[in-house]
C-alpha cells in the first residue's frame, strides 16, 4: 500500500517559488490501477516523481507499507526503486543498446549474473510479445513496440508498483489500447499495483479502478472511477467528463438559455425515452444539445445536455419531472437569464 | 614567380629534397604518429574523467559538487586552453623535466602536449555528454542506478558516436600541435618541415611534409567519421 500524506512540493524558479503540489493526500491499495488525471501543469509529473523520490517532497511524506521513503538513505532509495519502477511517455530506451540489453539494464544494476539476466530478459520480451526483437535496436521499432520493451524493462526486477508517466500519450488510439491491455494483464497476472498519470479521460476509463483528479497541485476529487465519473462534483472533473459543458453554451448565442445536464446510471435508465415522455406529460419540448453513453467498470452511463425552452417555471417543472425518474440525476448547468435591458432593471 | 621556382625548385634543390625525403620521412612520420597518439592517450585518460565531472558535478547534474570546486575546474580549463602552445612548452619545462627526466626530445614534447590537450578533451567530452537525452538519465535514476552506474552504463555508452567524433577532432588538433615539437628538440614531420624546409631553404621538403600531414589528417578524419557513423545505432542500417 502506498500512502501520500499531506504532500507538498515547491520549486524555486526565476519568477519566485512555484507550488507544484499542495497538501496532496492519497491512498493507493495493493492491486489497484490508480489513475491520476489532470490537465498539463496540474502537477501530475511532479506527483509521480515524488512517489519514487526522484523529486523530494518539500513537505509531507510518502509511505510504502508504512515506511516513510523520505527518511531513507540514498542507497535504500535506490533499492526501493527496484520495487517501484517506471515507464515514460517518451519510452526512454537506451538507443545504443539492443532490446535485450535494455531489458537487462536493471538486472545489471541488481547484480544478476549475466546468463540468468539474459534468460530473464528473454522471458520478459516474450511476456510483452516481442521475443523476435531481442537483437533489434530501439530505432528499428515502432512507438508501441518501444513501450513494450520499456514495460519489459520495468518488470525485470519484479517490482510491486509500476508508475506510468503519460505512458500512452505519444501513441495512437489503437496502440494505446493494446498497451493498456498489456498493463491490465500485468496488473492481474503479476499482481503489480499500477499508478498511472494521464491527461486522457479514455485511459482512466479503460483500465483504472480508482482515480484522483488533480488541478493546480491539489486533489479536487478522488474515488472509484465509476463513482467519480458518473457523478462528477468538482469543476475540473466536470470539465474532463463533459468537455462540451463550457464551450457549448457560448456558441449557442441565445439570450434565454436554460440548460440541464442529465446523467443516467445503468442500461435501464439510459434506454428509457425520457425526453419524449416529458414532451407528452409536461408539454416541454426539450432540445438535445449533446448526448453520449460510456461504459465505466462494466456499467453503462448516459449523459445528456438539454436546452429547456421557456422561463424559470418550465425549468422547475422539467427538473422535477426528470428527477423523479429512477437512476437519473439532474444538474442545472445554466440558470434562467433575462435579456440585457431587463437584467439591468432587475439590478436596480 | 619564375624566380621563386628557379630558386627553390631547381633540379639541384629537388635532388637534395628527395634525399631528405628518402632518408628521414618514414621515420619522422612514425615519430609524429607516436607523439600524437601518446599525447592523445594521456589527454583522454585525464580529460575524459574531467569532462564527466564537469557534467555530473554541475549544480543540475546527477552528482552536484561544491560550487567553488566546479568554478575552479572551469577556471583551470579555461586558463590552460588560453595559453598558446609554444609558450606552454617553455613554461612547463621544469615540470616536463621532473616527469620524463629531461626537457628536450620526443618524450619531452608529450608532456606539454598532454597539458595543452586534456582541457580541450575535457570540453569535448563535456559537450558530448550534455547531448545525452536527460529523460534517459532520469530513467536510469528511476531504475535505482547510482551516479557512477548512470555514467558507466548510460551516459558514456549513449554518447559513443559523439565521443568518437570528439576524439577524432582531438587527434587532428594534437597532430597540428606536434609541428612545434622542434622548439624543445622533438622530432616529427612538422619539425622536419621547419628545420629542413624553412631554415635550410629546402621548400620542396616543406611542401612534401605538408602533403603527408594533410593525408594523415584526412585518413584520421575519414576513419573517425566512419567509425562514429557505424557505431550509432540510432541510424537505421
Amino acid at each position: 500500500m502506498i500512502e501520500l500524506r499531506n504532500l507538498s512540493k515547491s520549486f524555486v524558479t526565476a519568477d519566485g517559488p512555484v507550488d507544484a503540489l499542495k497538501h496532496v493526500s492519497l491512498t493507493i491499495s495493493d492491486g489497484d490501477i490508480y489513475g491520476i488525471i489532470g490537465m498539463s501543469g496540474a502537477g501530475k509529473s511532479t506527483l509521480v516523481r515524488c512517489i519514487n523520490m526522484l523529486e523530494r517532497p518539500t513537505e509531507g511524506s510518502v509511505l510504502m507499507d508504512g515506511t516513510d521513503l523520505g527518511t531513507l538513505k540514498k542507497k535504500e532509495i535506490q533499492r526501493i526503486r527496484h520495487q517501484i519502477t517506471m515507464i515514460f511517455q517518451s519510452f526512454n530506451l537506451l538507443m545504443q543498446r539492443t532490446c535485450l540489453q535494455n531489458v537487462m539494464f536493471p538486472l545489471k544494476l541488481t547484480r544478476v549474473p549475466l546468463p540468468q539476466a539474459k534468460k530473464r530478459a528473454m522471458e520478459l520480451l516474450e511476456t510483452v510479445g516481442l521475443p523476435d526483437k531481442a537483437n533489434a535496436y530501439p530505432a528499428q521499432l515502432s512507438g508501441g513496440q518501444q513501450q513494450r520493451v520499456a514495460i519489459a524493462r520495468a518488470l525485470a526486477t519484479n517490482p510491486r508498483v509500476l508508475l506510468c508517466d503519460e505512458a500512452t500519450s505519444a501513441l495512437d488510439p489503437k496502440t494505446t489500447h493494446a498497451i493498456l491491455e498489456l498493463i491490465r494483464d500485468i496488473n492481474r497476472k503479476l499482481g503489480i499495483t499500477v499508478i498511472l498519470i494521464t491527461h486522457q479521460m479514455s485511459v482512466v476509463q479503460e483500465i483504472c479502478n480508482r482515480v484522483a483528479i488533480l488541478e493546480n497541485g491539489t486533489v479536487v476529487e478522488e474515488g472509484d472511477v465509476s463513482e467519480v465519473f458518473s457523478n462528477p462534483k468538482a469543476a475540473a472533473t466536470r470539465a474532463l467528463v463533459y468537455p462540451d459543458a463550457v464551450e457549448g453554451l457560448d456558441s449557442l448565442g441565445a439570450a434565454h438559455q436554460q440548460m440541464v445536464r442529465l446523467i443516467f446510471r445503468g442500461a435501464a435508465a439510459a434506454t428509457r425515452p425520457l425526453i419524449a415522455s416529458m414532451a407528452i406529460d409536461c408539454h416541454i419540448a426539450a432540445n438535445i444539445l449533446s448526448a453520449a453513453t460510456r461504459t465505466l467498470g462494466g456499467k453503462v452511463y448516459g449523459t445528456m445536455l438539454l436546452n429547456i425552452p421557456g422561463g424559470p417555471d418550465e425549468l422547475a417543472t422539467a427538473v422535477k419531472y426528470l428527477s423523479a425518474t429512477a437512476d437519473v440525476t439532474v444538474q442545472v448547468e445554466v440558470e434562467y437569464q433575462s435579456a440585457g435591458p431587463e437584467k439591468e432593471a432587475e439590478a436596480e | 614567380m619564375n624566380d621563386y621556382i628557379a630558386t627553390y625548385y631547381n633540379p639541384d634543390k629537388l635532388e637534395k629534397a628527395w634525399k631528405v625525403i628518402q632518408a628521414d620521412f618514414l621515420r619522422e612520420t612514425g615519430v609524429t604518429l607516436y607523439i600524437t597518439l601518446m599525447a592523445t592517450l594521456f589527454a583522454v585518460i585525464i580529460g575524459l574523467p574531467l569532462g564527466v565531472l564537469l557534467v555530473t558535478g554541475d549544480q543540475k547534474g546527477i552528482r552536484p559538487l561544491p560550487k567553488p570546486l566546479m568554478a575552479f575546474l572551469n577556471w583551470l580549463i579555461n586558463l590552460l586552453r588560453s595559453a598558446p602552445f609554444i609558450i606552454l612548452i617553455v613554461v612547463l619545462m621544469p615540470i616536463t623535466r621532473s616527469i620524463v627526466g629531461k626537457a628536450v626530445g620526443n618524450a619531452a614534447v608529450i608532456v606539454p602536449l598532454v597539458i595543452a590537450a586534456f582541457p580541450f578533451v575535457a570540453r569535448l567530452v563535456e559537450g558530448s555528454l550534455r547531448e545525452v537525452n536527460p529523460n534517459i538519465v532520469e530513467m536510469s535514476q528511476s531504475m535505482g542506478a547510482s551516479a557512477w552506474e548512470t555514467v558507466v552504463h548510460v551516459m558514456l555508452p549513449e554518447s559513443v558516436p559523439s565521443l568518437i567524433t570528439s576524439l577524432t577532432t582531438a587527434v587532428t588538433t594534437i597532430l597540428g600541435y606536434t609541428a612545434m615539437s622542434g622548439a624543445v628538440g622533438g622530432g616529427g614531420l612538422g619539425n622536419l618541415a621547419i628545420t629542413q624546409g624553412q631554415q635550410r631553404y629546402n621548400q620542396a621538403v616543406l611542401l612534401a611534409a605538408l602533403i603527408v600531414l594533410v593525408i594523415i589528417v584526412q585518413i584520421f578524419q575519414t576513419f573517425g567519421t566512419w567509425v562514429a557513423r557505424k557505431s550509432d545505432k540510432r541510424l537505421k542500417q
